[in-house]
């Protein structure tokens, strides 16, 4: 057994046995793993949703299930995904591991608050998935009044109450970045020597704190209007419906930085350490986060060309979401510079890197299409928009939290996973991702409208490749659930730098101790600085 | 097994998404391949082929970063423009567009063409004719799309939102409801029938009579008794409502809006809302006493109290009521 | 101390050397007391944030009912409201005086303020459900029993008044949270807790509180000042 040697040596994750050392610990560490467990409950909640989704969409009849749970199953999909998955996916596993290590800190400013969140995410998830199992809830995941508030008959005010809830979750953690990034660097580790993962942290711990408290505003309104019937969504009392889809959006427009900007963080590192160069343009990538961020307040109504918005709004977000697209683009042209004149190795998480880059480009340059008003007017509402985000949200977000987590695996874990599957559960879910919603861009050009349980039977053929996809791809994602958990078991016993990385968490052990570092490290080179740690090195390009 | 990539063409819209839609696609398939190409090629290029390898730093350049920001945001222009240029036509409907009133609700549409006719989920319509639709909700928000003509419009409980169209080819294309709307969503669709202006005619004096909007409006009118206050030689406690369609009105807080059919329905349900100047605010409401129809059918009847407009502009058909001796100003046409 | 004891029970094992007052994941007593204060900066932000949600909606509504939202607004009682504006200025300068109090290591000093401020703030929230009650009875509750008399048709009005309700409820809300918190520290205070060279959650609730105040002296113009001349 090759389980030895880590036993003896004292590490975060055999500091303290017992559920209470897990429950009650304040371990930055021991969070983020109790949110990686978490989060991968509500993914493959969430999952099963779409799975159902897609086996009823087989056929153009309703022959599964009743118009009614196909409403909710979307609207259930949607939720989970985005609030209980998504948004904490990266952020609450991978930084809040990651980060207090990589800028020399034993810990996030406040421990114990960052407790509180993982408490308040199983809460709120809990709710939620309560109303889910309870009767479900059929609003869509976006609440649009006045159907949420006065027509729907099912438990609105509980999942409302589940996200706001898990909102808490989200803005303590951007609150907790955000003083942790400005008060406890090591010395040495000025801004601009902070690993590029931590910018886009950063980044999305701005938009979580500005953000989400509207949302949370939002949908205290929605309980207010659906309990007490105060009437300020409803047309009948002269309120106003479309002010409910501005405050809405201003906060999910942002929300979907906060999913994308922590994964563009992870391929930065990625990329760099499997081309064993610094990243290409350090500082504009560094600054284009910040500018997702603050761009990305100002383009919300987007999603509101056909809302009966003014002519003049429109065109001005319409241009703003142009402006957004830029740093965006930058980062892509970056990443693919970095690789010019490199050192380049195919490692899994290198492979979930160009997975995303190209899924990425592809999601990114169909935003563009949505962008335009003469265009979306046409496919607004339709699978286009549904095939649009997929692509930045599962080939993008999705792709990037495999990359990172297959990345850091050896470090928080102590163990290597086995990289033949790895590398074909990449290829599985490269091929079953793209087979599933290319053809839904077609679809929505079609006309094919979205949250649709019957459609035109004109549509079918494409549907059917799209499911097919699905299958592929869920087969892909159930891959890693096993082999990962057989790693830590039976996989390899990791070495504190199996992948030749800079970084100061890869100068601590595999798995880490408690406290992260023996001495707080002074730092004196600048990020991604490769001949630190290539022993021998022999000169190229 | 023919899969078609795009849907029929079939409005005045059509042709100019479709090909707009075509430079989205250029422009994306070659960064696309742009990028995919670079990646591929260097991943070979540059892989690593012995383990102690160690490339140089490369530094970018400020020329660099800003050349491809700047240039992509400049293609990007071109989608903007385009896209808002289709967008503000989608806009402005014609001033000589056939009107048509929808009223959506959960889950069924309703249309009601001047001359009386009314339909469940179809639409008959001229093709090579303006037509304007006027749309609200009893309910929930609801989207009128047709994707044969790339146009989309929500339709929104509270208000009046319009969209506009003339179709090019006779034919059959779909309807459907595009905003989430409860149960029966996906079964709120309908068809659009565009036909020859001869086969349109026939259709319409074809079926039943229904009378028409302003007929059956002036006859809610009198229902209601909104003459008692509503004299038309204004000597009542309210405004007269001949020529009020389309004119300037100045409200009491000093600003000036357009009598228009969200100002008449406003002023129907909401009385408080806005009050002319000069007068108290004195109506009581009709929210619950009118439906939406209703409205409509007031709407129309008011903007037939007007002088006949010189030459026919085809929006107001029936009788015009307008009481002898009363100077009225010429009103702007709708 | 016994104090002392138990809360180094209670923490998860450290390293040794671990006072009190010095968390284990900060170097300095000075990076500890910036980085909290900077927190409660940025919680600050997102309560902002927050409130401007409703501040928005309220804006929103007031530009398009102006007549009856200034009718409905004449209903409230401006009088009532200035006074309880002014209990909570006062109450924000008792917490200056509590957070110098703690500074200066006065601990009888930060103990009357803290009592001052609890107080005062206590009044305030004694003063707003008088208010409420006053609504209650006039039947300016939004739901099945509202009436406004002020305005021919109710759905303008009864938006008001649940913009009132709201804004003024998660105000209140915010209080009886500063109260908690004011309770706590009071308690932590006579056990000894806090001195000049720690005293941290003093600073930090203060800012809190006067935050709390902040949103209170633009909730009391925006709610019961604009349009008295429509009384």
């Amino acid at each position: 057994m090759n389980t030895a040697a880590t036993e003896e040596r004292e590490t975060y994750l055999n500091a303290g046995y017992g559920l209470k050392s897990w429950l009650l610990t304040s371990d930055h560490k021991r969070i983020a793993i109790l949110y990686l467990i978490t989060v991968t409950i509500f993914f493959f909640i969430g999952g099963i949703f779409a799975t159902l989704i897609r086996i009823e969409l087989l056929t153009p009849q309703g022959d599964l299930v009743s118009s009614d749970t196909y409403n909710k199953l979307f609207t259930m999909h949607g939720i989970t995904m985005i609030f209980f998955f998504l948004l904490p996916s990266i952020p609450a596993t991978l930084g809040n591991f990651f980060l207090p290590m990589m800028i020399g800190a034993r810990d996030l400013a406040f421990p114990r608050i960052n407790l509180l969140s993982w408490y308040l995410l199983v809460a709120g998830g809990a709710l939620a998935i309560f109303a889910m199992a309870a009767g479900g809830v059929d609003t869509g995941w976006t609440f649009y009044t006045p159907y949420s508030t006065t027509y729907s008959n099912t438990w609105v005010i509980a999942t409302a109450l589940g996200i706001f809830v898990a909102g808490f979750s989200s803005i303590l953690t951007g609150l907790n970045f955000i003083v942790t990034v400005h008060r406890m660097r090591a010395p040495g580790m000025t801004w601009f020597r902070l690993p590029l993962f931590v910018w886009s942290h950063y980044a999305t711990a701005v938009i979580q704190v500005l953000g989400t408290p509207v949302l949370a505003v939002t949908l205290v309104l929605v309980f207010c209007e659906r309990a007490f019937h105060i009437g300020i969504f409803d047309p009948a009392l002269g309120g106003d419906p479309v002010l409910f889809q501005h405050m809405f959006w201003f906060y999910s427009h942002p929300a979907v930085y906060i999913m994308v900007l922590p994964a563009m963080g992870v391929i930065s590192e990625i990329v760099s350490v499997y081309s064993r160069k610094p990243v290409f343009g350090y500082h504009f990538v560094a600054f284009s986060s910040m500018a997702i961020a603050v761009i990305g307040f100002l383009v919300w109504g987007h999603h509101l060309f056909v809302s009966t918005q003014s002519v003049y709004a429109g065109l001005v977000f319409s241009f703003l979401s142009y402006f957004v697209a830029v740093p965006s683009a930058v980062k892509v042209f970056n990443w693919t510079a970095t690789l010019y004149k490199g050192s380049i190795s195919f490692g899994t998480p290198m492979l979930y890197a160009f997975g995303f880059i190209g899924l990425f480009t592809i999601g990114g340059l169909t935003g563009l299409f949505v962008a335009s008003l003469g265009f979306d007017v046409h496919v607004t509402d339709t699978y286009f928009v549904v095939a649009h985000f997929h692509y930045i949200m599962v080939g993008g977000a999705i792709m990037g939290f495999l990359g990172g987590l297959h990345y850091w695996w050896p470090k928080m874990t102590g163990r290597m996973y086995p990289e033949g599957w790895a590398k074909l559960s990449a290829a599985i879910i490269f091929v079953g991702f793209n087979l599933t919603f290319f053809p839904q861009f077609i679809l929505g050009y079609l006309g094919m409208p979205r949250r649709y349980h019957v459609y035109p039977p004109e549509f079918q053929v494409l549907h059917v490749l799209s499911t097919a996809g699905a299958s592929v791809l869920a087969v892909g994602y159930l891959f890693p659930l096993v082999y990962l958990l057989w790693s830590l078991r039976y996989g390899k016993v990791a070495s504190a730098n199996p992948w030749g990385a800079t970084g100061l968490e890869w100068k601590t052990q595999s798995p880490p101790p408690v406290h992260n570092f023996d001495e707080i490290p002074v730092v004196t080179t600048e990020a991604y600085d490769y001949s630190t740690v290539v022993g021998e090195a022999v000169e190229i390009g | 097994m023919n899969v078609p990539l795009l849907p029929e063409s079939a409005s005045n819209f059509s042709t100019d998404v479709d090909h707009l839609m075509y430079y989205l696609v250029g422009v994306s398939v070659f960064f696309t391949l742009l990028i995919f190409g670079a990646i591929f090629y260097f991943a070979i290029r540059y892989r690593r082929r012995s383990e102690n390898e160690l490339p140089k730093a490369v530094h970018t350049s400020l020329t660099l970063e800003i050349a491809w920001s700047v240039i992509p945001f400049g293609l990007t222009m071109i989608m903007f423009a385009w896209g808002a240029s289709i967008f503000f036509r989608e806009s402005r409907p014609p001033k000589n567009a056939m009107q048509v009133y929808v009223v959506a609700k959960q889950w069924m549409w309703k249309l009601q063409h001047m001359e009386g006719q009314r339909e469940i989920n179809e639409l008959h319509i001229p093709v090579g004719r303006p037509v304007k639709l006027v749309m609200t909700s009893e309910d929930a928000i609801h989207s009128f799309y047709v994707p044969a003509f790339r146009t989309k419009q929500d339709v929104v409980p509270g208000r009046y939102s319009t969209t506009w169209f003339i179709a090019t080819k006779p034919g059959k294309y779909h309807l459907f409801c595009a905003e989430y709307c409860g149960t029966k969503h996906s079964g709120m669709t309908g068809w659009i029938y565009a036909m020859e202006p001869q086969d349109y005619q026939a259709w319409l004096s074809g079926g039943r009579a229904f009378g028409s909007l302003a007929e059956n409006g002036e006859k809610l009118f009198q229902d209601l008794a909104c003459g008692n206050c509503h004299k038309a030689d204004g000597s009542g406690r309210c405004p007269s409502l001949v020529g009020l369609y389309g004119r300037s009105v100045m409200l009491a807080d000093g600003r000036t809006i357009t009598a228009d059919e969200a100002y008449l329905r406003e002023s129907i349900l909401r009385p408080d809302a806005k009050i002319v100047a000069g007068y108290q605010p004195l109506m009581p409401t009709f929210q619950g006493l009118v439906t939406e129809e209703g409205v409509l059918q007031l709407i129309e009847y008011i903007k037939s109290l007007a002088p006949p407009p010189a030459g026919g502009a085809g929006t107001t058909p029936a009788e015009i009521n307008v009481n002898p001796g009363v100077a009225t100003a010429a009103p702007t046409n709708p | 101390m016994k104090l002392a004891e138990q809360v180094q029970a209670q923490t998860p094992a450290h390293a040794e050397g671990e006072t009190l007052a010095l968390r284990e994941q900060f170097d300095t007593a000075e990076q500890q007391k910036e980085s909290s204060t900077f927190g409660m900066w940025v919680f600050l932000v997102t309560e902002v944030m927050f409130f401007g949600g409703m501040f928005l909606a309220y804006t929103i509504y007031r530009n398009t009912y102006p007549y009856v939202f200034g009718k409905a607004s004449t209903s409230l009682n401006a009088v009532i409201g200035a006074l309880n504006t002014a209990v909570l200025l006062c109450s924000s300068y008792t917490m200056v005086l509590a957070v110098r109090s703690a500074q200066i290591g006065k601990r009888k000093a930060l103990v009357i303020f803290l009592v001052l401020t609890l107080l005062l703030g206590l009044t305030f929230l004694g003063v707003k459900a008088y208010e409420w009650n006053e609504k209650f009875v006039e039947h300016h509750v939004p739901g099945a029993h509202f009436h406004f008399e002020g305005a021919a048709e109710q759905g303008p009005a009864q938006l008001f008044f649940s913009l009132y309700f709201a804004m003024t409820g998660l105000h209140a809300l915010h209080m009886v949270v500063g109260v908690g918190i004011l309770s706590w520290l009071l308690f932590h205070t006579l056990r000894g807790r806090f001195s000049a060279e720690y005293m941290t959650p003093v600073d930090v609730a203060g800012l809190y509180w006067h935050f709390v105040d902040i949103i209170w002296i633009f909730l009391f113009p925006l709610l019961y000042l604009i349009d008295r001349h429509m009384k």
